[in-house]
This record gives C-alpha cells, sequence and structure tokens, in this order.
C-alpha cells in the first residue's frame, strides 16, 4: 500500500511534466503543471509530511498556477500562434537533460543509503516544524519575510500601469 | 522503499524541467520549466527530511517554496512589463541586451 501511494503520484507527476514540456498550447502546458504540483502534493504524502503537503496545494498548485495563467492573459493572443514553440536546441536539450538524469541514477546506485524510515520526532510533525522554525531558524524566517516583501513591491512597482 | 524511488524521481523530474527550460521559446514557457526543476528539488529535500529522522528539510522545504513563489511573481512581472514594451514573450525576440 505505501508503495501504491508513492508509484501512481510519482508516475502521473512524470507524464504530466512531460505534458508541461512537450505541450504547443501554453495554456496546457500550465493545466499540465497543475497536476504535476498536485502529485508532488501526493509525494508528499506517502513520505507523511502533511504539512508540506497542504502547503504545497495551497502556494503552488493554487498560487503559482493563478498568477501564471493571470500571466497568460495578459500577454498572449490565445489563438492563431503559427510560431514553433521549440527552438533549436531539441536534441541538446534532450542529451543534456538525459546526461544529468545519468549522472544522478549513477550517484544513487553507489551511495550505501538505508532502506528503513527511522522514527521522526515525537509528537505532531507541523507543531515541529513550526517551533524550529521560530526558535533554530528564526534567523532564516525573518529574512523570508523581507525577501518576501521586497519582492512583493518589486512585482507592484514593475507591473503598475504606465502613467 | 527505501529513499531511492525519490531521488530517481526527484532527478527525472529536474531533467524534464531542464528539458524544458532549454528548448522552449516561450519566456513563460521556460518559467514552467523552473517551477518543474524547483519542485523536484523539494521532493529531494522532503525525502532526505524523512529518512534522517530530522524535520530540518522540511523547514528547508518551507523556506525553497516561499522563494519560489517570490521569484514566480518576480519573474512574471518582469514578462508582463517586458511584453508591453516590446509586444512578444518569445526569448528570441527579447535581445535587448545584444551586443
Amino acid at each position: 500500500m505505501e508503495m501504491l501511494a508513492f508509484w501512481v503520484p510519482a508516475a502521473l507527476l512524470v507524464a504530466s511534466g512531460l505534458g508541461v514540456v512537450l505541450s504547443t498550447n501554453l495554456f496546457h502546458s500550465v493545466l499540465w503543471l497543475a497536476l504535476a504540483l498536485t502529485c508532488t502534493a501526493g509525494v508528499f504524502l506517502s513520505l507523511q509530511a502533511e504539512f508540506l503537503a497542504a502547503v504545497q496545494l495551497l502556494l503552488y498548485a493554487g498560487g503559482i498556477v493563478t498568477i501564471v495563467v493571470f500571466a497568460i492573459v495578459v500577454t498572449q493572443r490565445l489563438v492563431g500562434d503559427r510560431l514553433s514553440h521549440t527552438n533549436r536546441n531539441l536534441a541538446g536539450g534532450a542529451i543534456l537533460a538525459a546526461a544529468f538524469v545519468g549522472i544522478i541514477v549513477d550517484a544513487v546506485a553507489r551511495s550505501p543509503l538505508g532502506h528503513a524510515r527511522p522514527a521522526m520526532p515525537a509528537g505532531d510533525l507541523t507543531r515541529t516544524i513550526g517551533e524550529s522554525l521560530l526558535t533554530r531558524y528564526v534567523l532564516a524566517f525573518e529574512l523570508l519575510a523581507v525577501l518576501m516583501l521586497a519582492a512583493m513591491l518589486g512585482a507592484v512597482y514593475f507591473a503598475r500601469p504606465d502613467d | 522503499m527505501g529513499v531511492q524511488p525519490y531521488l530517481l524521481l526527484a532527478a527525472v523530474v529536474f531533467g524534464i524541467g531542464l528539458f524544458g527550460v532549454i528548448t522552449r521559446r516561450n519566456t513563460i514557457g521556460i518559467l514552467l520549466g523552473i517551477e518543474l526543476m524547483l519542485n523536484a528539488v523539494n521532493i529531494n529535500l522532503v525525502a532526505f527530511s524523512r529518512f534522517a529522522g530530522s524535520e530540518t528539510g522540511m523547514v528547508f522545504t518551507v523556506f525553497a517554496i516561499c522563494i519560489t513563489v517570490s521569484e514566480a511573481a518576480m519573474g512574471l512581472a518582469i514578462v508582463i512589463l517586458l511584453f508591453r514594451i516590446r509586444r512578444t514573450v518569445m526569448a528570441d525576440h527579447l535581445d535587448l541586451l545584444r551586443g
């Protein structure tokens, strides 16, 4: 059952990833990306990281897909484009991606990683993440807040109307 | 089941995103490939966190997701601004910095 909980989202994630990069309609690519991000939430659930699955669904599948759809609606003529969607680096890109996957597969095959899942810290995992976020990693947390504020201001400034 | 299937899945998804970034002409298509790559990294982080018995990787993943959201918002704001100026989002035509 644990294997099914991993392999079904994993296979669907790979298939929708291929749909993202191979689809000729940009809007279809975004929908494939939404499916891929939801399958990633499924993978997180199989890793017993429920909080991260919820964050993934809210921020990624909910937030990023929404803003990408808005950007497409603002910038695209959705019908009538006859340009090719891929440039001339198709073979080079495929070779590079395959080489990268090959390197990782080789490294994973050589490494003596275990097969057992150790016990996670006792108690509620969400509470543990929250506590360590505010005690051990509080500096990074505050810097992240500054970064997100800067990104928000920058995005609002960039997309302001022309006047 | 071990951590290896998760690492292989993350590597495959990263490779697919890398292929998308290299071959797509549309700038928004390139950004979609970048999202796939960052997603694969998050899978890796959570898998290692689970199999190390610690929540550190999951905290790291929360940070990575927040930073990804900020980067996507900024990137799309730049794309929209470029579209206003040049009326195109094809990466071939965005050559203002070319010497």
